[in-house]
């Protein structure tokens, strides 16, 4: 046989991941070190915002990037883990950690119930049914009184927690280390099986049928997971913001980022969602603190706009890596 | 390498909604034979491939697989099911994944458990039948041109270690000179795989080149069976419906 030289696995199927891991923890290690240089409260808060977005743009980008079926219902997820951190809290008295960890089984059941009942709808019926949900689940928390109803949930927050050097610190920590392992699951999906499938669905549902891709079953997997990180992103806010009420928590911000960041940054890559969040949170953050924070929306209009016209495949598609 | 694998379709009904495609349609694809399914657009032959592999569920009939010796009822399987049987189907219009490279979309045939534990082996094989393959391993599909692309398709059924190999027009979008050039590749994994073949086309002088038998499909209906590539070729309504004479 002639060609049985080219046949040896190359790089691209074999990925490392040790390499990945060290510098994602090297990163999160010196961001961690320059606000602590900084030594300035509002860093660790800016940086919370950035990194929320991080995980909830990651998220979205294991069903919306790699398979190709848009969710709008980012906001309802994150709602549904920053009512969980509180209805635990509350009942059972659950701390933040606990919380992240109820929030991600409860918000996984949602995905995977969402994705029984809608995943047999394609394209833009599948969103219209996303956006759905977020509006019913909104509804369903206004008139839940154990948790605030439309009043919104207070959660007292202590000053410090020791062994950190404040509370902003001790939040932004806990963000941060969710940031890290939300990009590390959604590059380890990217590179296994379970993305190939979904990428497969993307390109070609009925093709991915006939050659064998159990396309309901990676389907069902992917909303699980992404409503489980989606909903890991909003756990923390109650605890972040001391104050959450129906409208702050079903922001319409939300959903939008989580569909723009990926979409700026490079969708169905695991870099996409972060370079989109970093820059695009950021820029809102900064806007937030010298314009308005009325005009956050409105910045990222106007940059999706940009985007979509002269580079559709975001900042990794403009530099030419898939 | 002699198959032992063969489909038996006893009288099915088939189609979509209100609309009944397939009508009392029997067929039968003895093993190691290369069975041509002739017929002109919107006859129903698609939608006899789609039944065999489960993604149309026949309203009446059976359709049953013989699989080394053992005879499996395929009504009611799944897709993923059929294919891990051993089945698979090149779609119509070839149905590849046009953003993923070559090699990508070659392993993606091989998902299914059984096709996974002869990845390596079948990808070797892959690329000693279709070289051009090999030099384009990382290059992305949607950037290729039709007849490589059918390579492909080709390719990625072989990935799934199947024992019977269902095509569904393999002529469509091509040029004539590859439409002769895909029908030996398709007798070439016959060969090599030792596949029993289904092959749904409208290209009569080309498929009738590869074909043990062949049957004539009109209206949902199976009109005419021959037993030979010369019974067809010497046949009233085949001269009728595809030479004009």
């Amino acid at each position: 046989m002639s060609a049985t030289t080219l046949t040896d696995p190359r790089g691209a199927d074999r990925i490392r991941h040790l390499p990945f891991w060290l510098g994602a923890v090297g990163v999160a290690l010196a961001v961690f070190l320059a606000l602590r240089l900084i030594g300035n409260e509002y860093g660790y808060y800016a940086g919370y915002f950035v990194l929320q977005y991080v995980v909830l743009a990651s998220a979205w980008n294991i069903l919306g990037g790699y398979a190709g079926y848009v969710n709008f219902g980012a906001a309802g997820f994150l709602a549904a883990g920053a009512y969980t951190a509180i209805f635990v809290r509350k009942a059972f008295g659950f701390d933040l950690i606990p919380g992240i960890l109820c929030a991600a089984v409860v918000t996984g059941l949602l995905g995977l119930g969402t994705g029984y009942l809608t995943l047999r709808l394609r394209g833009v019926y599948f969103s219209i049914a996303t956006l759905c949900l977020a509006v019913v689940l909104q509804t369903l928390v206004v008139n839940w009184d154990y948790v605030g109803g439309s009043r919104g949930a207070y959660v007292i927050r202590p000053m410090t927690i020791p062994p950190f050097a404040s509370y902003g610190e001790y939040i932004f920590l806990v963000m941060l280390a969710l940031a890290v392992i939300t990009v590390g699951i959604a590059r380890t999906v990217e590179v296994s099986r379970l993305g190939r499938g979904l990428q497969a669905i993307r390109d070609n549902e009925r093709a991915a049928e006939a050659v064998g891709v159990p396309t309901l079953r990676l389907k069902l997997m992917a909303t699980a997971l992404c409503g489980a990180l989606m909903g890991v992103a909003g756990a923390p806010l109650p605890y972040y913001s001391g104050y959450l009420n129906p409208d702050a928590a079903f922001s319409l911000a939300f959903a939008v980022n989580a569909i723009a960041m990926p979409l700026i940054g490079g969708a169905g890559t695991w870099a996409g969602p972060v370079i989109g969040a970093v820059l695009l949170a950021s820029l809102q953050q900064a806007a937030t603190v010298t314009i308005s924070s009325a005009l956050n929306l409105w910045i990222v209009g106007w940059i999706l706009v940009i985007f979509v016209t002269i580079a559709p495949r975001g900042i990794l598609g403009w530099f030419g890596k898939r | 390498m002699a198959s032992s694998s063969g489909l038996e379709i006893a009288s099915i009904d088939a189609g979509y909604g209100a609309v009944r495609v397939l009508q009392g349609v029997s067929l039968s694809v003895p093993p190691g034979q290369t069975v041509v399914l002739l017929g002109t657009n919107g006859n129903g032959k698609t939608t006899l491939m789609r039944s065999i592999m489960g993604q149309v569920r026949p309203t009446a009939g059976s359709i049953r697989a013989t699989l080394d010796g053992q005879t499996v009822d395929l009504l009611g399987l799944e897709p993923q099911q059929v294919v891990e049987l051993g089945i698979v189907l090149v779609p119509e219009g070839r149905r590849l994944f046009p953003r993923l490279s070559v090699e990508q979309n070659l392993r993606l045939g091989a998902f299914r458990a059984t096709a996974r534990a002869k990845l390596d082996e079948n990808l070797a094989l892959c690329y000693e039948m279709f070289p051009r393959l090999a030099e384009r391993r990382s290059q992305l599909v949607g950037s290729m041109s039709g007849g490589e692309q059918q390579m492909v398709a080709l390719g990625r059924a072989v990935m799934t270690a199947p024992r019977i190999l269902l095509v569904d027009e393999p002529s469509v979008g091509l040029a004539p000179i590859l439409v002769s050039r895909t029908m030996e590749m398709i007798a070439l994994m016959k060969e090599r795989l030792g596949l029993t073949v289904l092959m749904a086309e409208q290209n009569f002088h080309q498929a009738v080149k590869i074909a043990d038998r062949g049957y004539v499909i009109v209206h949902g209906h199976i009109e005419f069976e021959g037993k030979s590539a010369e019974a067809l070729q010497d046949n009233e309504l085949v001269r009728q419906v595809y030479l004009g004479l």
